[in-house]
């Protein structure tokens, strides 16, 4: 064998030529994402005197943000409202996608995936805000609830707290969930349910047995699609949320603009990212059961 | 191992211990032959033995790790696959989808220096050559299996290659469609006069199309021969068996100079020649090899001067133009198959039945 | 078309789905400075205070810079992984690709305020490149996962058979590849622009003086005077939005008529 042959047989190799070409994202994210999310670790080490900041190793801030009940009640009542975002969209998406799934004609599926997901594609600010339009006082709700003989006063309790986070973000999320139940559903060959129903199954009992069962991969994608975003989001608590119901976002944002201390603004990000990964870790043993198999 | 290639001319291609590895799994294990010039070879063998590995390598996308595969006697190593003298036909076929069928039957003569009309002209001449002749501004999405495989052909044929490598060409079409594509195949090779190389693990296929096959287990080849001979001269009970039907008898052979004498259970003595031990000398316990056609049922009222021997009928298997009976012969542990023509006139035996079977020593092959 | 339970339950949520974006263009041409019913007359006067509004066009000018750079980054960089991922095979594969695609999972605040620690720690200023940076991290898994698609419907020996017929690597690339993952580019560069569009959270904490119109929208959702024009904003947001979705399915499936394909549901 040539030596030069060697080196250029090595740089020829599948692998060499992969490497190369997946290096510009690969440094990017590196440089653009690993290395932010490592310094923000850092920072949550350090402490901000105005706009100093001192480099001292100290946990303090940890300190500070595991004892302080003010700390402690938002981490769980972002995690109450997440998981209720959670339930309530997952729930309501799995209706839909087995709709279109198993009683939409072939030909037709893109097209109610597309209507689906279109408003997800606008301005989720926008969408956020018209919701507290919606909500108000004075919005079409109450108003359409009071014409209807409903109620006689409008309803207080639809706006500004958690309730109205809850509805939003259910809202702004719910193609994250029928997506992947959608997908989950679409790869269930049709012939094991016929062979249900052969064997002697009714239909109610074909869906428990069967399909639900097969569905579940999907279902727990859209459980963390929805949980992880939702637990960090900031602009729909901070615009219907009133004062009962910001979130750790709002927070985070809080410590970094107003309070001028970034280092417990960093803490409380790595916090907010150790909760939402033990939680979907959690649930992913949880599932693990379901989840076997042929992806 | 090597018979002698064909025309006695100088081979277009020379495989030299080609050794070929995947990590630590040893694809290719030692492959050496030779291929002439104008040959329809092929490269037979079940899935994973390696047969598209050694194609792909002789068009160089795989690389070998150690021996050397020359073309025309130049060495391939380093030399990627554009500038090699070889065509391939993929199993696929990879018609390009966005371009038309003359498109795609004039891409490789981009670099050629051809002007338009001479393009256009190799063009048509290739369609014509392949039969595609009305199709030159169709899509390349709405064709059948067959018009595809005839595009990949003629996109292949009309660079002039010195070898035409085709990978399992005709597994994807129906058996109607197939049957008609080897004929195709085989006139095709004879007109343009170049070497074609086939992939298949359709053993009726390589032997009709072929000039030599190559049978490959496990990354090696077990035996290269001319069709006729690998069929009626096995060198071992893996490649008799895997090339059409073979049915196996219990023997003891003795051999004493240039006889051999076997004592041959079901049927009882027979001699045979040297030649008929294409695994080489065996004495003692072995397998005698019957192919289903050189045995033969001997009727009520027929007669024969053959060898005679007496069995029950097991399994009769009617098939249109043949029937096959499986025969328990007496002293014989393992049923044999016959293939019978069904001739007007001929009755058909019923399961349980007695039947006399004719048998001749000359069709015998003897293995280990 | 039978009116079964589970298809009342389909249009009522879709439905629920559309009701905020109807509100917009209803309160966009409503001729009040409240929004609340009832409606009060037809004026197009919002949308003509918008064309006055010299911040806003400025804010839609710095959005409209970001969304291009971050498509066509977004889009060049989704190609090499998709590529890498699709046809080649080397160490740590899907750790790396893994990587690649997690900002997809990553809560957005976290994303951004990482990047503005860094930037404040590395002494760069805030500003249009800062959210450029930002979007594009963002906006790559997208367009990973569309380009992936397209690689992945290209029969391999499509490329294979370009350099059997004589072609190098590079024009293969261009010849073959190329005009079958141009749907895809095309899907990817529209998908990562209008993502690009709408972000807030990274523009607003990385915007410094140089705000996008989300960022300005924020601001002036504490006006109510301001929230008839804010409607009207939306309206055109939302129309444009729809728009080019539109636009990138039509090019998709074009792109899979023209390939011979099957149709298997759009971005999913």
């Amino acid at each position: 064998m040539r030596e030069a042959g060697w080196l250029g047989k090595l740089f020829r190799t599948d692998a060499a030529k992969g490497l190369t070409l997946v290096s510009p994202p690969m440094l990017y994210a590196l440089v653009m994402l690993a290395a932010p999310l490592f310094t923000i670790f850092l920072f949550s080490f350090w402490t901000q005197d105005f706009l100093t900041i001192d480099r001292t190793f100290t946990l303090n801030n940890y300190r500070e943000a595991l004892t302080d009940p003010l700390y402690g009640e938002l981490m769980t009542r972002s995690l109450r409202i997440s998981l209720a975002v959670t339930v309530l969209t997952v729930v309501t998406a799995f209706p839909i996608a087995y709709f279109v799934s198993f009683h939409v004609d072939p030909s037709r599926k893109s097209l109610w995936l597309f209507l689906i997901t279109i408003p997800f594609w606008t301005s989720y600010l926008i969408r956020v805000f018209l919701w507290r339009v919606i909500l108000a006082y004075d919005g079409p709700v109450n108003g359409s609830l009071i014409a209807l003989g409903v109620i006689d006063e409008p309803l207080s309790w639809i706006l500004y707290n958690a309730n109205a986070v809850v509805i939003t973000l259910a809202h702004a999320y719910a193609p994250f969930a029928i997506l992947p139940i959608f997908v989950s559903l679409e790869k269930i060959d049709r012939s094991l349910l016929e062979a249900a129903r052969d064997l002697g199954e009714n239909k109610i009992m074909t869906f428990l047995r069967i399909t639900l069962p097969l569905a579940i991969p999907g279902v727990l994608a859209a459980i963390l699609i929805v949980f992880i975003p939702t637990i960090g989001d900031y602009v729909t608590p901070r615009l219907v949320g009133g004062s009962g119901g910001t979130m750790i976002a709002n927070m985070i944002q809080t410590q970094f603009m107003r309070l001028n201390n970034a280092p417990m603004g960093a803490t409380l990000a790595v916090l907010a990212m150790v909760m939402v990964a033990s939680v979907s870790f959690v649930l992913i043993l949880v599932t693990r059961r379901w989840t076997r198999g042929p992806k | 191992m090597n018979a002698q290639t064909k025309a006695g001319q100088a081979p277009i291609i020379r495989l030299q211990d080609v050794h070929k590895y995947y990590g630590d799994y040893h694809a290719l294990r030692g492959i050496s032959a030779e291929i002439g010039q104008g040959e329809f070879f092929s490269l037979l063998g079940p899935s994973g033995c390696g047969k598209t590995t050694l194609l792909r390598a002789i068009a160089g996308f795989e690389d070998i790790s150690s021996g050397a595969i020359l073309l025309s006697g130049q060495n391939m190593e380093g030399v990627p696959p554009n500038k090699r003298p070889t065509n391939m036909v993929f199993q696929s076929y990879a018609i390009f989808p966005h371009l038309s069928v003359a498109e795609n039957v004039g891409f490789g003569l981009r670099k050629s220096g051809l002007d338009r009309a001479a393009k256009a002209r190799a063009v048509g001449e290739a369609l014509e050559m392949v039969g595609l002749s009305g199709f030159r501004s169709r899509a390349a999405h709405a064709l059948s299996g067959g018009q595809r495989q005839r595009v990949a052909l003629a996109r292949a044929l009309i660079l002039k290659p010195k070898v035409l490598l085709l990978d399992e060409p005709l597994s994807a079409l129906d058996k109607k469609m197939r049957e008609i594509m080897q004929v195709e195949l085989i006139k095709l090779q004879r007109e343009v006069g170049i070497t074609f190389i086939l992939v298949t693990h359709d053993q009726e296929e390589a032997l009709v199309m072929s000039d030599r096959i190559a049978v490959m287990f496990e990354g090696e080849i077990a035996q290269l021969d001319e069709p006729e001979r690998l069929y009626r001269r096995p060198n071992s009970k893996r490649v008799a068996e895997f090339i059409g039907v073979m049915n196996f008898l219990e023997a003891s052979a003795q051999q004493t100079g240039e006889k051999i004498t076997l004592e041959v259970a079901g049927l009882g003595k027979a001699e045979i020649t040297p030649e008929q031990c294409p695994a080489g000398a065996v004495s003692g316990a072995c397998s005698v090899g019957l192919r289903p056609e050189t045995l033969s049922i001997l009727f009520e009222g027929e007669q024969s001067k053959a060898r005679l021997a007496e069995g029950v009928v097991d399994e009769v298997v009617y098939y249109g133009d043949m029937t096959y009976y499986d025969i328990r012969l007496d002293g014989a542990s393992a049923p044999v198959r016959i293939s019978m023509r069904n001739v007007i006139s001929r009755p058909v035996l019923e399961v349980g039945a007695r039947a006399q079977v004719t048998w001749d020593p000359r069709a015998m092959v003897l293995f280990n | 078309m039978k009116l079964s339970g589970l298809r009342i339950y389909a249009i009522v949520y879709l439905v629920f789905l559309y009701a905020p974006i109807i509100l917009l263009p209803l309160f966009a041409f409503n001729d009040g400075t409240i929004i609340a019913f009832p409606l009060q007359g037809f004026t197009t006067r919002w949308f003509t205070d918008l064309a006055a509004t010299e911040a806003l066009i400025e804010a839609t000018g710095n959005s409209l810079f970001i969304a291009v750079t971050v498509a066509i980054l977004a889009t060049c960089l989704g190609l090499f992984a998709a590529r890498a991922g699709a046809r080649y095979t080397f160490p740590a594969k899907s750790g790396i690709l893994g990587f690649i695609m997690l900002p997809l999972v990553l809560p957005e605040i976290i994303v951004a305020v990482s990047l503005l620690v860094v930037m404040l720690q590395a002494g760069l200023s805030t500003g249009l490149w800062s959210i450029i940076a930002g979007h594009v991290l963002i906006c790559t898994p997208f367009a990973v996962a569309i380009l992936q698609g397209s690689f992945a419907n290209m029969d391999r020996s499509l490329e294979e058979a370009a350099i059997d017929l004589g072609e190098t690597p590079i024009s293969t690339f261009r010849l073959v590849t190329l005009p079958l993952v141009t749907p895809g580019i095309i899907a990817s560069l529209l998908i990562c622009f209008t993502i690009s569009l709408d972000e807030f959270i990274i523009a607003f904490f990385l915007s410094g003086n140089e705000p996008t119109l989300p960022v300005y929208l924020w601001g002036q959702l504490r006006f109510p005077a301001r929230l008839p024009i804010v409607m009207a904003l939306g309206t055109i947001l939302v129309a444009l939005s729809v728009i080019l979705l539109i636009l990138a399915e039509y090019v998709r499936k074009r792109g899979l008529k023209r390939a011979g394909l099957k149709d298997t549901g759009g971005f999913v």
